[in-house]
C-alpha cells in the first residue's frame, strides 16, 4: 500500500512504517509474561547479541580510545592545555561516543542477526508453527530479543568506554609520556558522576531499546522472501543509524 | 452425505476467506466425519492450504462459520483459541521444524511448553514419537542435518506430542520416495486407527487417496465441486473431477493463474 | 554449538563484566558524584552579575569543594542575582564574615564560587546571606572600561 507520488515516497510511507513499529511495539509489550523459561531465552539471546558483539566492540573500542586521543592530543597542544586530554577524553566517550558508536557497531553485528533470524522464522513458517502449537511468538521470539538488547547494550556501551580509556591510557602515558597520575586525576575531577556518565549510561538503556526494537520489528515485519529478508537487514541498519543519531541530539539537547 | 451434525468433527458452513483483494475462498461448505480420514484434492493455488489455516484461526475468515467440535473457531478469544489448538496437530507444508533446536527438542517443545511432565518422561515421550515417525536415531541432529522428507517426519511427531485429536496434513507426501511414501500412508491410517482421532489430509497424490481416505473433497476455484468416498468419486461425471482424477492439463480447470487477455496482452507491451 | 547451560553461563558472565565495568568507571573515571551527601545546609549570595555560572556549579573554599550551587534567580526588588547555594554539613563552621567570589578555573572556563573566609567567631547558619561579595569578571565590560580609560568603580 505504497503512496505512488514522491510526498507518499518521502513522507507518508516512512510515517505509515513508524505507526505499524509502534502498534507492533505495543502488541509486543502487552503480551508479555515473565517466568523461568522466559528468563533463560532471554540469556539466551544475551549471549547471542551481546556476547558475541563483545570483541568487535572492544577491539573497535580499543582503537577509537586510540586515535581520539591522538586527534585530541594534537589539537589540545596547539593551545598548550594538554593537561585537559583525559577530560576531554573521558567526556566525549561517556557522553558521546561511547554509546553511539557502540550501538552503531552493535546493529551491524546483532540487529541484523536478529532481522535475518526472524525473517527466516517467518518466511520458513516456523512463527506459523509456533502459532499452532498454541506458544506465543511475539512472547517467544519477540520478548527474549528486545529485553536481551536492552540488558546488553549498555554493558557492550561500558565496555567499550573501558577499552576506549585503556587505549588512551596507552597513547598518552606510554606513547607520549604524559604523567599518568595527572591524566587519570583530571577525569576524576572533571568527569561528573551523574550528568556525565550516567547520563551517558540513560543514552545507552535507550539506544538499546531502540536498536533492539527496530531489529525484531524489521525481521517480523519482512517479506517471507529471500529478498524480503536481506532488504529487510538493510533496513534494520540504517533506520538504527539514524534514530540513534537523531535521538542522540534530542537526549543532548534536554541533558545539557 | 454427512448430514448428521453430531458425527461431524469439524464443519465450515458458507466460509469465505479474503487475502489482501484477493478472494481465496468464498461460501465453501465442508465437513469433517468424526473418526474418519478426510482427503482434500484440489489443483495448486485453489485454497487447500487456506482451509486448513482457518481451521486453526490462522487466517481470518470474512462469513461464513467454523465449527470445530463444540467451539465456533472466529468467535474465540486468543486464549480459547489457545487451547483449541492444543488439541490440533498440524503438519506444515515443508515441515517449520525449529532450526536452532536438535530433533528431540523440536519435538519436547510443545511437551516442555504445555505440560508439567518431569524431563525424563518428557524423554520418553519424545523418544516414543520419534521411534514411531521412524528417526529415533536422528535425535541428536539439527533439520539442516536432515533431509526435506526426514525434517518433514520429525514435524509429524513434533505435530503427534501432545497427542492431539484432530492431525491436519499439508501434502505430506510431497517429496517422498515411493517406500516412504507407502510408509506414510500408512502411518496417517495407523495414527487415526490407533489413536482413534479425526484427520484431514491435503493433497495433490489422487492415486494414493483411496489407500488412506475415508472420505474426499474437491475444492476448485473457491469452493468445493465434488465429494464423496474415493469409490464413489472416480464414478463422478464432472468435467472438473474428471480432469483433476486423470490429471489432465486441459479442461475446465485451467492451468493458467487468472490474466488479461493473452493476445492483446502481447500486443499492448510494446 | 555449545550446550544451553554453557551458554546462559557466558551470558550471566558477560552481564557481570558489564557491572564490574560500571563500577569501575563510576568509582575511578568520575568524581565519584561531587553532590553533597548527607546533610546540608543553604547560604544565599547576591551578586551583580554572575556571568556564566549555572546550577550545580562548585562552592570551594581554599580549593576544596564544600557545596554546589543550588539555583539562581533574580530578585525583583534589587535586581541582583540571588544565588543558593548548597553547602556540606561537614562544613558548618564558615565565619559570618566570608566573602563569596564567582572565579574562572581552568581552560574550559567554568565558573564556580569561591568563598574566602573572614574572621569572625560566629559561624553562617542555614538560610544565611554573605555580606560581601564580588560579581563575574565579564570580558567585554573590562575591555570596555579599559577603551574608557576610567578605572571605574568597584561592584
Ligand atoms: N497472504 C496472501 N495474500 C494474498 N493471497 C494469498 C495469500 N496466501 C495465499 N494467497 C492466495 O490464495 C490462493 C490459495 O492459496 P493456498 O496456499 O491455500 O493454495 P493451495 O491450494 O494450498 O496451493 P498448493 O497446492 O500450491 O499449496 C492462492 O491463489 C494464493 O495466490
Ligand atoms: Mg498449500
Amino acid at each position: 500500500m505504497t503512496t505512488g507520488s514522491v510526498t507518499g515516497k518521502l513522507f507518508v510511507d516512512p510515517v505509515k512504517e513508524m505507526g505499524r513499529a509502534v502498534l507492533f511495539l505495543f502488541t509486543a509489550l502487552s503480551r508479555m509474561r515473565f517466568g523461568k523459561t522466559q528468563f533463560l531465552e532471554t540469556m539466551r539471546q544475551v549471549y547471542f547479541m551481546g556476547v558475541r558483539s563483545l570483541v568487535i566492540i572492544m577491539i573497535s573500542g580499543f582503537f577509537v580510545g586510540l586515535v581520539l586521543t591522538l586527534q585530541l592530543y594534537d589539537t589540545l597542544s596547539r593551545f598548550g592545555a594538554t593537561e585537559a586530554l583525559g577530560t576531554a577524553l573521558a567526556l566525549s566517550l561517556f557522553r558521546e561516543l561511547g554509546p553511539v558508536l557502540t550501538v552503531i557497531l552493535f546493529a551491524g553485528r546483532a540487529g541484523t542477526s536478529v532481522t535475518a533470524e526472524i525473517g527466516l522464522m517467518k518466511a520458513t513458517e516456523q512463527l506459523d508453527a509456533l502459532d499452532l502449537m498454541a506458544i506465543d511468538p511475539m512472547e517467544r521470539i519477540v520478548q527474549p530479543r528486545l529485553l536481551a538488547g536492552i540488558l546488553a547494550v549498555p554493558a557492550l556501551v561500558l565496555v567499550f568506554n573501558v577499552m576506549a580509556l585503556l587505549g588512551g591510557v596507552v597513547f598518552s602515558v606510554f606513547m607520549m609520556g604524559i604523567d599518568g597520575p595527572s591524566f587519570w586525576g583530571n577525569i576524576q575531577a572533571t568527569v561528573a558522576l551523574g550528568r556525565d556518565f550516567m547520563g551517558g549510561m540513560f543514552k545507552a538503556a535507550v539506544f538499546g531499546f531502540l536498536a533492539s526494537w527496530l531489529a525484531v520489528y524489521f525481521g517480523w515485519s519482512s517479506k517471507p522472501t529471500g529478498e524480503g529478508v536481506a532488504l529487510a537487514t538493510t533496513q534494520t541498519v540504517i533506520t538504527t543509524a539514524i534514530a540513534v543519531l537523531l535521538t542522540d541530539f534530542i537526549l543532548s539537547a534536554f541533558m545539557l | 452425505m454427512n448430514d448428521n451434525k453430531n458425527n461431524n468433527r469439524i464443519e465450515l458452513r458458507g466460509v469465505t476467506v479474503q487475502l489482501g483483494d484477493r478472494v481465496v475462498l468464498e461460501g465453501m461448505d465442508l465437513a469433517v466425519p468424526e473418526g474418519k480420514v478426510t482427503a482434500v484434492m484440489g489443483p495448486s493455488g485453489s485454497g487447500k492450504t487456506t482451509v486448513l489455516k482457518a481451521i486453526t484461526g490462522q487466517v481470518p475468515i470474512s462469513a461464513g462459520e467454523i465449527r470445530v467440535g463444540d467451539v465456533f473457531v472466529n468467535q474465540l478469544s486468543a486464549r480459547k483459541l489457545n487451547d483449541m489448538r492444543r488439541n490440533i496437530g498440524m503438519l506444515l507444508q515443508n515441515g517449520a521444524l525449529f532450526t536452532d533446536l536438535t530433533s528431540f527438542d523440536n519435538v519436547a517443545l510443545p511437551l516442555r511448553e504445555h505440560t508439567r511432565l518431569p524431563e525424563t518422561l518428557i524423554r520418553k515421550v519424545v523418544l516414543t514419537k520419534l521411534h514411531a515417525v521412524g528417526l529415533r536415531g536422528a535425535a541428536e541432529l539439527y533439520p539442516r542435518e536432515l533431509s526435506g522428507g526426514m525434517n518433514r517426519r520429525i514435524a509429524l511427531a513434533r505435530a503427534l506430542a501432545l497427542d492431539p485429536n484432530i492431525m491436519l496434513y499439508d501434502e505430506p507426501f510431497t517429496g517422498l520416495d515411493p517406500i516412504s511414501m507407502g510408509a506414510a500412508v500408512r502411518l496417517i491410517r495407523q495414527i487415526n486407527d490407533v489413536l482413534g482421532i479425526t484427520s484431514v489430509v491435503v493433497t495433490h497424490d489422487v492415486t494414493e487417496v483411496p489407500r488412506f481416505a475415508d472420505y474426499c473433497y474437491i475444492i476448485s476455484d473457491r469452493k468445493v465441486v465434488a465429494q464423496g468416498t474415493p469409490a464413489e468419486l472416480e464414478n463422478i461425471d464432472d468435467g472438473v473431477v474428471h480432469q483433476f482424477i486423470q490429471g489432465l492439463p486441459d479442461g475446465p480447470v485451467p492451468f493458467h493463474y487468472p490474466a488479461p487477455d493473452y493476445t492483446r496482452d502481447l500486443l499492448e507491451r510494446h | 554449538m555449545k550446550s544451553s547451560h554453557q551458554i546462559e553461563f557466558t551470558a550471566g558472565l558477560f552481564l557481570l563484566l558489564g557491572i564490574a565495568c560500571l563500577i569501575f568507571l563510576a568509582v575511578q573515571a568520575t568524581d565519584g558524584g561531587s553532590e553533597i551527601r548527607g546533610g546540608s545546609y543553604e547560604l544565599v549570595a547576591s551578586f551583580g552579575n554572575v556571568g556564566g555560572l549555572r546550577p550545580r556549579a562548585k562552592v570551594s573554599m581554599a580549593g576544596v569543594t564544600v557545596g554546589q550551587v543550588e539555583r539562581i534567580e533574580l530578585d525583583p526588588q534589587t535586581l541582583d542575582a540571588r544565588v543558593t547555594m548548597k553547602i556540606s554539613e561537614r562544613y558548618d563552621d564558615i565565619p559570618d564574615d566570608t566573602s563569596a567570589a564567582i572565579l574562572t578555573s581552568g581552560i574550559l572556563g567554568d565558573q564556580y564560587v569561591g568563598l574566602e573566609p573572614g574572621g569572625s567567631p560566629e559561624p553562617m547558619r542555614d538560610g544565611d546571606q554573605f555580606l560581601i561579595t564580588q560579581s563575574a569578571v565579564v570580558l567585554e565590560q573590562l575591555i570596555g572600561r579599559f577603551m574608557m580609560g576610567g578605572g571605574g568603580d568597584e561592584e
